[in-house]
């Protein structure tokens, strides 16, 4: 089936302007912790979202914010959340990393690999209970050398599971580049597995549809589950407000600090040969450089690329954005409503 | 003396041990990024980034210790140790053991532990008494910069498993990574002792299993472990104005616990608190009781430790976790009754 970009684009761009809200609360300090930003992630994210049925589970990383969104869980209730109030969406137990929507069939964790398991689980339950229906696991590259994740792709195959194993590769784990930690290549090991695997572009709605769709029919017509790694970026870093991330937007300020001890662990007696500690030092400028460089001035953003397929029809376009942005200045103006007492609570 | 913060001195004191002793290695994720000042001093043959496989190269660090090497394993914070747990409970704690006393595994695993910065039930926890309910596995908590130096140089001399934590609240790196990320908006109750402190130039080891008297006091013992300990002393500065008298030993080590310690303190005051950031039940405020009761002592007990899972809410979290409040309600009622 040919993709609707235009409800494609809704999706992503009122995920977006809510991530680009809550990055907002987190700088103003309204947000504890730390914060993932699924920015980057939308055209992925809403190409199988807008696949799913009733029945259809949901486990997802610590970047759940678009899957929940674009699933349909209140943007109000969510951001609440987030701000850790009572009438969050799990009454600000949980928080961004640990989201939860048991009628969407929706869990997170903030465990590395944790949505491999789970998303079995939910296949397996769907199997016996809800024919038809399908789980998807959401993860990071990084994830790909987390054991449980590897040894629940063997699971979702030898018991033939409905799967939709999505890899957001965007290059990076925290501060290091996954190549550099991960052996051969992520479609030889799903491959290994008896599973297809397959790679596209995540930036590219049209693409990622077309996989999707090819994967989601794999499941529901119980041929077993599928692998996708589709490239991404992060332009907002790993986390906010990572100190790599600081020193790529202000250098001089955050390098000062940095700078002084690795001298001095350069000149101290003992250790190394200064040939090898020389070495290290560029290793970590290189390091740092690409970081800069590749982690946070990142190519192709998904929704400017959906929106050149949109802008022929330019008043539509306009139309769609004006009336999303409202919807989330209406979202963040209800969420930081002052609660509700509730009856019989003491003040 | 010079003064450091607390993850400065823990760094500092490590790097004192791997200049001395070339067995020391050093992995863990981000490493390359997060202990940089190690990699340029000792070169990328000592110190290493590992892959997200914490059981795999956890479980690689207990035969290299058997066979030569010193690893020091970060596990970035303690939380994740969930999934690597079998390299520790069924692997490190026991090989001395099964092995007739004939081989050890001299392993430290370093992580960051604790809350107080909102960041929710599953990065929050503090995991110490849980650890230490496994035989073979000694366990240290630092809550001074001049005890987290002395206490990783003993863990690096030690002959079996030591699994070395350092609270977020004290670790300035980690606190940044976690909860600030640079934000001016942002604040935490920080203990100003415990995050920055005077610091010899050339370490010496604080013994495990040694306790110290943190404050002299007669009617009540407080006895607490990392952050704990801080609020402790805050709670029993202003319970002195009310004419309470308090002692407060800061364990250091839970396992092996400083009996002597505990139970000479508590012998002389007759009451027990226990302030204990890890949760309640099963645990390291459980084991006080007990260990007191055994040595014939008669006491009154009370504990103020974290009550459930964590929230995220940071005012939820403020009340599950132990505070000055909790503490001094707690003491008050020991007092009464
Ligand atoms: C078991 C475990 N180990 C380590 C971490 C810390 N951690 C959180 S996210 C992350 C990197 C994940 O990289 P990737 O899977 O590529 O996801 P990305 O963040 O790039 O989306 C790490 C190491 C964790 N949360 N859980
Ligand atoms: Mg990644």
């Amino acid at each position: 089936m040919q993709p609707d970009l235009w409800a494609l684009y809704r999706l992503m761009l009122h995920s977006r302007l809510f991530e680009n809200a809550v990055i907002h609360l987190w700088d103003e300090g309204l947000i504890s912790g730390e914060m993932h930003m699924g920015i980057g992630e939308e055209a992925i994210v809403a190409g199988i979202v807008s696949q799913l049925i009733e029945g259809d589970a949901l486990a997802l990383d610590h970047r759940g914010t678009p899957p929940l969104l674009m699933r349909g869980v209140d943007p109000v209730l969510l951001l609440r959340e987030f701000l850790g109030r009572p009438d969050g969406l799990c009454a600000g137990m949980g928080g961004h990393m640990h989201l939860f929507s048991r009628e969407h069939l929706a869990a997170s964790s903030g465990i590395v690999g944790a949505s491999g398991p789970a998303a079995v689980g939910f296949a397996l339950s769907g199997v016996l209970q809800r024919p038809g229906t399908l789980a998807v696991a959401f993860f990071g590259e990084g994830s790909m050398n987390q054991g449980m994740l590897l040894e629940s792709m063997n699971l979702a195959v030898v018991w033939n599971l409905p799967v939709l194993f999505v890899c957001k590769d965007n290059g990076w784990s925290i501060s290091t580049m996954s190549p550099s930690m991960t052996g051969g290549n992520l479609l030889d090991r799903a491959h290994g597995f008896g599973m297809p695997g397959i790679a596209v572009d995540g930036n590219d709605i049209e693409s990622f549809y077309a996989v999707g769709e090819e994967a989601v029919q794999r499941a529901r017509n119980g041929e077993g589950p599928t692998f996708i790694r589709a490239s991404c970026s992060h332009p907002e870093g790993h986390m906010l407000g990572l100190q790599l991330q600081r020193i790529a937007r202000q250098p001089l300020k955050e390098m000062g600090e940095i700078a002084g001890p690795l001298l001095r662990s350069v000149t101290r007696v003992k250790g190394a040969s200064l040939r090898e500690r020389v070495e290290s030092v560029k290793e970590i400028l290189s390091m740092l450089g690409k970081t800069i460089k590749e982690e946070y001035i990142p190519g192709d953003d998904p929704l400017k690329l959906t929106r050149q397929k949109l802008i022929k029809d330019e008043s539509r376009l306009d139309d769609l954005e004006r009336e999303v942005l409202q919807e989330i200045e209406i979202v963040v103006e209800q969420a930081l409503e002052p609660e509700e007492l509730e009856l019989g609570r003491t003040q | 003396m010079r003064k450091l913060n607390f993850s400065e001195a823990a760094e500092d004191a490590l790097a004192q041990a791997m200049a001395q002793d070339k067995h020391i290695i050093y992995f863990g994720e981000d490493v390359v990024a997060n202990r940089r000042n190690l990699l340029v001093r000792f070169g990328k043959d000592r110190v290493r980034n590992t892959p997200i496989s914490e059981s795999a190269f956890l479980g690689a660090a207990v035969t290299a210790a058997m066979s030569g090497l010193r690893p020091v394993v970060e596990i970035m914070i303690i939380d994740f140790i969930a999934v690597a747990m079998d390299a520790l409970l069924n692997h490190a704690a026991k090989i001395e053991t099964f092995s007739g006393g004939k081989w050890n595994v001299p392993l430290v695993v370093r992580a960051a532990c604790g809350g107080g910065y909102g960041d929710g039930g599953q990065h929050e926890q503090s995991l110490w008494g849980w650890l230490a309910h496994i035989p073979g596995l000694s366990v240290v908590v630092p809550s001074t910069p001049a005890d987290a130096g002395g206490l990783i140089l003993a863990a690096l001399e030690h002959p079996n498993p030591v699994i070395f934590l350092e609270h977020k609240l004290l670790a300035e790196n980690w606190l940044d990574f976690m909860g600030t990320g640079g934000r001016k908006t942002v604040q935490f109750d920080v203990p100003v002792e415990g995050a920055r402190g005077p610091a010899p130039r050339k370490w010496q080891q604080i013994p495990i299993g040694q306790a110290v008297e943190r404050r002299k006091g007669s009617d009540l013992t407080i006895i607490s472990i990392g952050v704990g300990v801080h609020r402790a002393l805050e709670a029993a500065d202003s319970l002195d104005e009310q004419g309470i008298s308090v002692s407060v030993i800061d364990l250091r080590t839970i396992s092996p616990l400083d009996k002597g310690a505990i139970i000479e303190s508590v012998a002389k005051t007759g009451r027990l608190l226990v302030v204990d950031e890890d949760y309640e039940s099963f645990g390291l405020s459980g084991e006080l009781a007990a260990i007191t009761l055994e040595a014939g002592i008669p006491l009154k007990y009370n504990r103020v430790c974290t009550m459930g899972t964590i929230p995220f809410s940071r005012e939820l979290e403020d009340q599950a976790l132990p505070n000055v409040q909790r503490i001094k309600k707690a003491a008050v009622s020991l007092m009464e009754n």
